[in-house]
C-alpha cells in the first residue's frame, strides 16, 4: 500500500485543482506540437513534479507511466567511476545530476549528447523528440550548466528539457533565457482545503473543515506535508474527533528547546549544553540551516520587539558564512553567542555597536 | 545605420533558406530560425561589422576575439561570416566549433585543436548552389564562449595559434575578456559587442512578428525590451513563448506586456509596490497599504514568508526593489546610499547561495530600518 499522497497524486492536467490558468497552458502547449524547454520553479511541495508528470501525459499517452530505474556508471575525467541513478520510459528520462557532486558536468555532457544523438526509434510515438527531466537544476554546478547552454539549442529537434527547481536565482541567465519558465506557486489555503476534502472523499471519511484548516497553517503552504499529516493524524485517532494536536517531528521540539536554552540564560555553561544540542541535531542529519533558521524562529517570538531584526540579521549573515565554510557548527555557535549578548545587552539597557 | 539592419536582405534570406535543408523550420527555436545569415544582417553592431565586410572583400583575416554580453550576436557574426567566406559545402571542412557543452581541456586542445590546425585546408568543393565564394586557404577554428576553458588550456592554444597562423585563423568568442589570458589578447584583434540599443532591438522584433504573422502592441514590444535590457536572443525567446502560448488557445489571444512579464519570470508590479510599502518606502501608485499605520517586525516577516511562497525569484525581487529606491523621487541620497550598500551585501550573499527566505528577510528589515 502506498501513501496517500502518492496514491492520489493526479495523473493528468484535468485532474489537478489548482492554478488552472497553468493547467491549460500546459494542456494546449503540450498538444501544439510546438514545445519549448520548460523550467518549473517554485516552493517544495507545491505541486512541480505532479505537473511535469501530468504534461508528460498529456505529450506521450500513458505509456510514460512505465518506469524503470537504471544505474548508468559515468567515468569522471580522472577515471573515477561516477554511479547515477536514472529513472526512463521509453519516451523520457529523469536525473538527479547533483548526485554526481562535483562532476555533475560529466553526467550532464554524456547523458544529453547520448540521448540527444539518437532519434526517436518508436513510429507510433506521439511525438518526435524525447523528454529529460533534470531534478534539483539549482543545485547544478556553473560548469554544468555551461554545458547545457549550447547542447539545448542544437539538439532541440530531438530533445526537450524540462528543470525543476526551487529558485532561479542560482541558474545561469543563459538557461533561462532558453527556457519557458513556469513559476508554480504554493497552493492558498482554499485550494489545499478542496484537496484534502477530495483526498478525504476517496479514502471514505469525513474531513471536518476545522480540522483541515488546522493542518493547513500548519504545514505553510507545502501540500505533501499536508497530506501526509493528514494521513499520521488518520491513523492516531480514526474518527479525527477530539482534540487533535498535530506532532511535530522530534528534531523541531529539540530546536525549540534550544531556543528556549538561549533565552533563559545566558552563560559561557549554557553555551556548552546549547553546542551538545546543536551537535545531537547535526549527526541526525538535520540541514544546518533549516536548525538555525528554526531556533531563530522561535528565539524571535520571544524576545522583545527591539531587538528581533537584530537577531534575524544576524541568523542571515552566519547562515551565508555557513554555506561559504567547511565546518557548521563553529557558525551555529558563533550565533547562539552573538544572540546571547545581544539578548544580555538589551536587558541590562546598555549600548552596543 | 541602426534602423537600417536587415531590410535589404529580406529577399535574401529566403534565398538561403530554400538552399538549406532543415527538417522542420517550424519546430526550430526562433533564434537559429532568424539568426543572421550573412553579416550585413547584424544587429546594431556597425563598427564590428564594418571592418568584418573589409575582410570579407580582402580575404585576408586576423585571429579574433568577439566579447561582449550575451545575446549581442557574438556567435552569429562569426557564424555569418565563415558562411559567407566558405559556402555551405566547404563550411564542413573548413570550420570546427568548439563551445563549453565539448570537452576542452588541456588534453583536448593538444590533441582535437592542433589536429585540426595543423591539417592543410582541402581543396574548394565545387559549391552546389551556383553562387561564387571567396573561400580564401585557411581554416577558422571557433572557440566559443572561450571564457570557461581552463587557464592551462588557454596556455596550450599559445604556440598553436602562432605556429598554424598561416592556414588557421582562430576567433574566441567570450563574455569576460578579462578571463582570457593575456598572452591570447595579444595574439587576436579585439571586437567588442555592445548592448542592443532600443531601436534595433525593436526593429528587429518587428521584423520577426512579421515574418511570424504576430499581432504585436507596443506595450508588448516595450515590455520585451525592457525585460530582456540589451540581450536580443531572450527577447526573441520571450517572443516565441509568448506567441506559443497565445496561439495554442482558440482563438489566439494577442500578446499583452503582462504575459511577457510572467514568462520573463519578473514580479508584477502590483506585488513589488505593496512589498515596498510594507517596508515604509512611499508610493504614489494611489494604493492604500492593507491595514495598520507602523510597519512592524511581525508584519514585514509574514509579507517576505508570503512572496517567498508565492514562489518568484529572489534575485529579481532583490532587482525590482532596488530599481523602486533608487529611483524614488523623495528619499534622500543617504539613504538611498544605505539602501544600495545593503543590497550589494544581500546580493553577494545569495551568489553564495544563502538560503533566500533568511536574505530578502534581511533586506527588508534593514531597508526598512535605513529609510526610517
Amino acid at each position: 500500500m502506498s501513501l496517500w499522497v502518492d496514491q492520489y497524486r493526479p495523473r493528468s492536467l484535468e485532474d489537478l485543482h489548482y492554478h488552472q490558468e497553468l493547467s491549460t497552458r500546459l494542456k494546449s502547449l503540450a498538444s501544439s506540437g510546438d514545445f519549448p524547454h520548460m523550467l518549473f520553479y517554485g516552493p517544495s511541495g507545491a505541486g512541480k513534479k505532479t505537473r511535469i508528470t501530468c504534461t508528460l501525459r498529456q505529450l506521450f499517452g500513458p505509456g510514460v507511466e512505465k518506469l524503470k530505474i537504471d544505474q548508468r556508471v559515468f567515468l569522471s575525467p580522472s577515471k573515477r567511476k561516477l554511479e547515477i541513478n536514472v529513472v526512463q520510459s521509453n519516451f523520457h528520462i529523469e536525473i538527479t545530476p547533483s548526485e554526481a557532486g562535483n562532476y555533475d558536468r560529466v553526467v550532464i555532457q554524456e547523458l544529453l549528447k547520448e540521448i540527444a544523438q539518437t532519434q526517436q526509434v518508436d513510429l507510433s510515438a506521439k511525438q518526435r523528440f524525447k523528454v529529460v527531466i533534470i531534478n534539483e537544476a539549482d543545485s547544478l554546478s556553473r560548469d554544468a550548466q555551461a554545458a547545457l547552454r549550447r547542447t539545448m539549442e542544437k539538439y532541440m529537434s530531438n530533445m526537450r528539457i524540462i528543470l525543476c527547481a526551487n529558485s532561479t536565482s542560482r541558474l545561469i541567465a543563459p538557461i533561462k533565457s532558453r527556457c519557458l519558465l513556469m513559476r508554480v506557486a504554493a497552493p492558498s489555503a482554499e485550494d489545499m482545503q478542496t484537496v484534502m476534502q477530495h483526498v478525504s472523499r476517496r479514502v471514505g471519511f469525513d474531513l471536518p473543515p476545522d480540522v483541515a484548516s488546522k493542518i493547513i497553517d500548519d504545514s505553510g503552504g507545502n501540500l505533501r506535508k499536508a497530506i501526509l499529516c493528514l494521513e499520521a493524524l488518520k491513523m492516531q485517532s480514526p474518527d479525527l474527533s477530539g482534540s487533535l494536536t498535530i506532532a511535530k517531528p522530534d528534531w523541531e521540539t529539540y530546536c525549540q528547546k534550544v531556543a528556549d536554552l538561549i533565552i533563559s540564560e545566558q552563560t559561557p555553561a549554557r553555551v556548552m549544553e546549547v553546542r551538545q544540542k546543536f551537535y545531537e541535531l547535526l549527526s541526525h542529519c538535520i540541514p544546518p540551516t533549516v536548525i538555525l533558521k528554526t531556533v531563530a524562529d522561535r528565539v524571535v517570538e520571544r524576545v522583545d520587539e527591539a531587538i528581533k531584526a537584530d537577531v534575524m540579521h544576524w541568523a542571515a549573515v552566519y547562515e551565508v558564512r555557513m554555506r561559504t565554510g567547511s565546518k557548521k557548527i563553529y557558525h551555529l555557535e558563533a550565533w547562539v553567542v552573538k544572540v546571547m549578548s545581544l539578548y544580555k545587552h538589551f536587558f541590562y539597557g546598555m549600548d552596543f555597536d | 545605420m541602426a534602423s537600417s539592419f536587415f531590410k535589404p536582405q529580406a529577399q535574401n534570406a529566403q534565398n538561403t533558406k530554400s538552399a538549406e535543408k532543415h527538417a522542420d523550420p517550424s519546430l526550430q527555436p526562433w533564434v537559429e530560425k532568424y539568426r543572421p545569415k550573412t553579416i550585413d544582417d547584424v544587429s546594431a553592431q556597425d563598427h564590428t561589422v564594418a571592418v568584418l565586410r573589409k575582410t570579407l572583400t580582402s580575404t585576408n583575416l586576423p585571429h579574433m576575439l568577439f566579447y561582449g554580453p550575451p545575446g549581442t550576436g557574438k556567435t552569429s557574426t562569426i557564424l555569418a561570416l565563415a558562411r559567407q567566406l566558405f559556402g555551405p559545402d566547404n563550411f564542413r571542412s573548413r570550420v570546427l566549433e568548439l563551445n563549453a557543452s565539448d570537452e576542452r581541456g588541456i588534453s583536448i586542445v593538444r590533441d582535437k585543436v592542433k589536429n585540426f590546425a595543423r591539417q592543410t585546408p582541402r581543396a574548394q568543393a565545387v559549391s552546389s548552389d551556383g553562387k561564387e565564394y571567396p573561400c580564401p586557404p585557411y581554416k577558422i577554428i571557433i572557440l566559443d564562449e572561450a571564457d570557461s576553458m581552463t587557464q592551462d588550456a588557454q596556455g596550450a592554444l599559445r604556440r598553436i595559434m602562432e605556429t598554424y597562423a598561416r592556414i588557421t585563423r582562430f576567433c574566441l568568442v567570450c563574455n569576460y575578456v578579462t578571463r582570457i589570458i593575456e598572452p591570447l589578447t595579444s595574439r587576436c584583434s579585439k571586437f567588442r559587442f555592445t548592448p542592443l540599443d532600443h531601436s534595433s532591438s525593436s526593429t528587429r522584433i518587428a521584423h520577426i512578428a512579421s515574418e511570424e504573422g504576430i499581432h504585436l502592441e507596443s506595450p508588448a514590444v516595450d515590455a520585451l525590451i525592457t525585460t530582456s535590457a540589451g540581450d536580443l536572443r531572450r527577447a526573441i525567446t520571450y517572443l516565441q513563448s509568448a506567441h506559443r502560448l497565445s496561439s495554442s488557445t482558440e482563438p489566439a489571444i494577442p500578446i499583452t506586456h503582462r504575459d511577457i512579464q510572467e514568462i520573463a519570470g519578473v514580479v508584477p508590479d502590483n506585488v513589488i509596490n505593496d512589498f515596498a510599502q510594507t517596508l515604509g518606502i512611499e508610493l504614489d501608485t494611489g494604493m492604500q497599504v492593507d491595514g495598520m499605520g507602523k510597519p512592524g517586525f511581525d508584519r514585514i516577516r509574514n509579507k517576505v514568508r508570503n512572496i517567498i511562497r508565492e514562489g518568484y525569484s529572489s534575485t529579481q525581487i532583490l532587482a525590482q526593489l532596488h530599481d523602486i529606491v533608487i529611483l524614488h523621487p523623495t528619499l534622500n541620497g543617504k539613504q538611498k546610499s544605505k539602501c544600495a550598500l545593503i543590497f550589494a551585501e544581500v546580493d553577494k550573499a545569495l551568489c553564495d547561495g544563502a538560503d533566500e527566505e533568511l536574505w530578502i528577510l534581511e533586506v527588508a528589515l534593514r531597508v526598512h530600518k535605513a529609510i526610517a
